[in-house]
């Protein structure tokens, strides 16, 4: 009977989404989808069992941890094995994957599709995570922005008020470190941020560095000089990002330099931390009852920003003024970073025609209202809100246990980084993974750790990354870093 | 018309039976080149090439010694070889002793009167890779200096064997004896082994895990709630030989039990008779009878420690820094970067260093016991 219900129910669905999937269309075709373990597979594994009721295709969730992602789903495309059908993976990767020509494009079978309801998806998402070139080659399937998170009550108790630079973030995490902030007799911390190498952790340096060197919008971008693709790094603005990482330890957990934001999140949610740099996920879990001890004592705040920008010219930092920093808010510039761009879907071009129609189905199933509204308002699930109408409060989030004031917080930072005209994009130049993932990563965890000092540091990153931009080519990385952030 | 038979050409049969053995070994040959010289010969390759991405596929560049040189001279050599510090008096006095100690056991060779071509330079291989690692441990453990993933590979394997040999050796004369729950302890002991790497890594993550695994309320009381393995270099480190040790200590054990009950009774009853104790019987007898079998496996550890991956990549992912990082874990980061000529340099270096010493330590260590066997 059970089996009956669930059936009609999924017909039920069926019926709605549209032209998409057609019941029984796909029977017997198995669709191989590779992403990373826990937060991401959680959904697409969860939800296989009811597309595959209504479409007959089988979907096998293949989990890798994230650091291997990139390259499993690279070796196998490129090799030509094409065990993996799809993918969901982060859009920054996008660029290697179609340079080798293994992504399918998307556009015309989204264009065909009302049911994926392209026009409520948000427009960075739509326009940037989606495209490369004027192609779509994914389907968005979460809105990625890094925030911070702060404890409301603690905050409010030290007569703090959420900070909005570096500095006054610094401030507050030393004001409130060491103190009980859950009440189980043990002290806990000022700041969490991740600082795992090897793991999701070099992102939150750009947050940082970002709002230093970036302040006349965000076709000037942060990574490299547009005039001659010099690292911005041998500057006043990464020397001071690298002295709040630094800082910022002291008032983090002991085993700061280990932990990944897996880690973070259930500290930050167990109520063991003061603020918080993360990505949406922290709102989702924070009122989810089972994981949160912070329901109703917590809030999100767009991005710390600084009063001082750089001057790419002397590599000093300047005051903030109508001309250095057009776009501050109270005096301060702030550049959100749309870190990651959100896990979206992929399709291997060189995949069975028939796959590539069911794995396309299962994408926009995956992405459909009726599916993402639920999604993004789970912790565990990884995905946060990326269509318009996930971004105001409704019922939507008040049935997920979201008060309209932790709505009116949490939505706002999302709304007020997405629509700030000096949004950081994501770098998307050829083998970005190296220059991330790898150079940066590995020095700023030798920095952290004190085997090298800032200006080794520095010099670590500037000679890695121009080191790589001569063996890839100067000239063809600057072209793509200028087309990918609109930079004349 | 005898002679006329006797050489007449041999029929089909008997060619097949003249050469039964080759053909019965040729499928196993073709095996081995398939899955391990071949890899081995497109890996060298790679390791002078460039890859890169392209439509359709890929490209291999070849760029020579490159990506060696980047290691040993260039770029990543503070990755592979370490930073070096300014050595101090004691660091000057170990480099010495260890060059006066290596010079000692060349000259001893050459006044033996065995001397011979291979020998000799087999001597000088292993004397010449002895010194320069000896070089290269020294400096980088220099006040100032960082090791790199090749000296963290060195101090995983040198000290993660012998305390593996020690514990497992220890443990195997323990289960040796006649003692009560015998069988119980010996399977006991065996259980780590049968476990996957990465899932102790994962196990001992959780319990390494200073604020909320389950010793942390030990930790706690003991007052050091506020300091974490996973910040410090050598504490990290440790951490890794613990886990590491505990995984293998198992292998070692079994395999030693097997050898001290299989040691010659009636010489051990023999000397317990004439009022021996027990470590004159452990010198003169046992350690005798299961030196080679010691040797050979810690030949085997030693070759297997050099590859370690699992752990360091799950409890630091090669971190604080470089500070656990090792070669093969240095290897699989490049390669999946897509920098497949560099990791395939570093897996290179990894290969000569441990053939170097797992040769050396074969010739040297391995064969001596057999023929105290003898």
């Amino acid at each position: 009977m059970k089996k009956l219900l669930a059936g009609a129910a999924a017909l039920g669905i069926l019926a709605a989404a549209g032209p998409a999937s057609a019941a029984g269309e796909f029977e017997g075709v198995t669709i191989n989808v590779m992403t990373q373990t826990g937060a991401i597979q959680e959904p697409l594994q969860r939800r296989a069992p009811e597309f595959e009721a209504l479409t007959g295709a089988k979907v096998n969730v293949i989990a890798v941890p994230f650091s291997d992602l990139y390259q499993k789903v690279l070796t196998d495309w490129a090799a030509g094995t094409n065990s993996v059908d799809a993918a969901v993976f982060a859009p920054q990767w996008m660029v290697d994957y179609i340079a080798g020509g293994y992504l399918e494009d998307l556009t015309p079978r989204i264009a065909a599709d009302p049911a994926i309801e392209e026009d409520d998806v948000g427009a960075f998402f739509r326009d940037f995570s989606q495209k490369y070139g004027d192609k779509t080659y994914m389907i968005t399937l979460d809105g990625d922005f890094h925030m911070m998170y702060y404890r409301s009550d603690v905050l409010e108790a030290a007569g703090k008020t959420p900070p909005k630079t570096w500095d006054e973030y610094l401030d507050v995490a030393k004001a409130v470190h060491g103190q009980d902030m859950n009440g189980d007799g043990t002290p806990d911390f000022g700041s969490c941020i991740a600082k795992k190498r090897n793991a999701q952790s070099y992102w939150f340096v750009t947050d940082v560095v970002g709002s230093m060197t970036q302040s006349q919008g965000t076709s000037q971008g942060t990574f490299f000089n547009t005039a001659d693709m010099t690292p911005l790094v041998d500057n006043e603005a990464f020397r001071k990002a690298l002295e709040f990482l630094k800082a910022s330890t002291e008032f983090g957990p002991p085993d700061e330099l280990n932990l990944d934001v897996s880690d973070t999140r259930p500290l930050f949610a167990s109520g063991r931390c003061a603020l918080n740099l993360d990505w949406g996920d922290v709102g989702t879990i924070s009122i989810d009852p089972n994981q949160s001890k912070v329901m109703g004592k917590w809030g999100a705040a767009i991005m710390p920003g600084s009063e001082e920008v750089l001057d790419w010219n002397s590599g000093k930092l300047v005051a903030c003024d109508a001309t250095t920093c057009p776009h501050a808010i109270d005096g301060v510039n702030h550049a959100p970073f749309a870190a990651f761009g959100g896990w979206g879907g992929g399709i291997n071009a060189a995949a069975d025609p028939k796959v590539k129609d069911a794995a396309y189905a299962y994408f926009s199933f995956m992405t459909q209202p009726a599916q993402s509204n639920s999604d993004v308002t789970i912790g565990g699930t990884g995905f946060n809100p990326y269509r318009t109408s996930q971004l105001s409060y409704s019922d939507l989030w008040k049935n997920a246990g979201m008060t309209e004031e932790e709505a009116r917080v949490y939505l706002g930072a999302i709304n007020e980084s997405m629509s700030s005209p000096n949004m950081i994009l994501d770098l998307r130049i050829p083998q970005n993974q190296k220059y991330q993932q790898v150079v940066l990563d590995e020095a700023i965890s030798r920095f952290l750790s004190g085997e090298i000092d800032a200006e080794a540091t520095v010099k670590a990153v500037n000679d890695g990354w121009n080191e790589l931009n001569e063996e890839i080519g100067t000239d063809e990385q600057l072209q793509f870093y200028k087309a990918t952030i609109g930079a004349q | 018309m005898t002679e006329t038979s006797l050489e007449a050409p041999p029929t089909w049969g008997e060619r097949i039976d003249r050469h039964s053995g080759r053909l019965m070994v040729l499928p196993a040959a073709v095996v081995i080149l398939c899955f391990a010289i071949f890899p081995l010969i497109v890996s060298a390759y790679l390791s002078l090439s460039r890859f890169a991405l392209a439509p359709g596929g890929f490209t291999l560049k070849f760029v020579g010694l490159l990506n060696y040189r980047k290691l040993l001279t260039g770029s990543q050599q503070y990755h592979l070889l370490g930073t070096w510090g300014t050595l101090g008096a004691v660091g000057w006095l170990f480099l010495a002793a260890g060059a006066a100690l290596l010079l000692l056991w060349l000259a001893r060779y050459l006044r033996s009167g065995r001397v011979g071509i291979v020998g000799t330079i087999g001597r000088l291989v292993t004397a010449t890779v002895l010194a320069a690692l000896l070089l290269v441990i020294t400096v980088t453990l220099a006040p100032g200096g960082v090791p790199g993933t090749l000296v963290n590979t060195l101090l995983y394997v040198a000290i993660g064997v012998s305390v593996q040999f020690l514990l497992g050796l220890g443990l195997a004369l323990l289960c040796a004896q006649p003692i009560r729950g015998r069988n119980f302890f010996r399977v006991l002991f065996f259980v780590p082994l049968m476990v996957t790497p990465v899932g102790i890594a994962y196990a001992f993550r959780m319990l390494a895990d200073m604020q909320k695994g389950p010793f942390a309320p030990l930790f706690r009381a003991f007052g050091t709630g506020e300091w974490s393995w996973a910040t410090e270099a050598w504490s990290a480190r440790m951490m890794v030989m613990i886990g590491d040790t505990w995984q293998w200590t198992p292998f070692i054990f079994i395999v030693m039990l097997a050898a001290v009950e299989n040691q010659p009774r009636d010489q051990v009853e023999a000397a317990k008779l004439d009022g021996a104790n027990g470590w004159q019987i452990f010198r003169d007898i046992t350690w005798p009878a299961i030196a080679p079998v010691a040797a050979t496996v810690v030949l085997i550890r030693l070759i297997e420690a050099f590859k370690i991956i699992d752990l360091p990549n799950v409890l630091t992912g090669g971190g604080p820094g470089l500070a656990t990082e090792s070669m093969t874990l240095h290897a699989f980061i490049a390669w999946r970067t897509q920098d497949l000529g560099g990791s395939a340099a570093v897996g290179y270096m990894l290969l000569f260093v441990s053939t170097v010493i797992c040769v050396s330590f074969f010739n040297f260590v391995v064969r001596h016991t057999r023929r105290f066997e003898a």
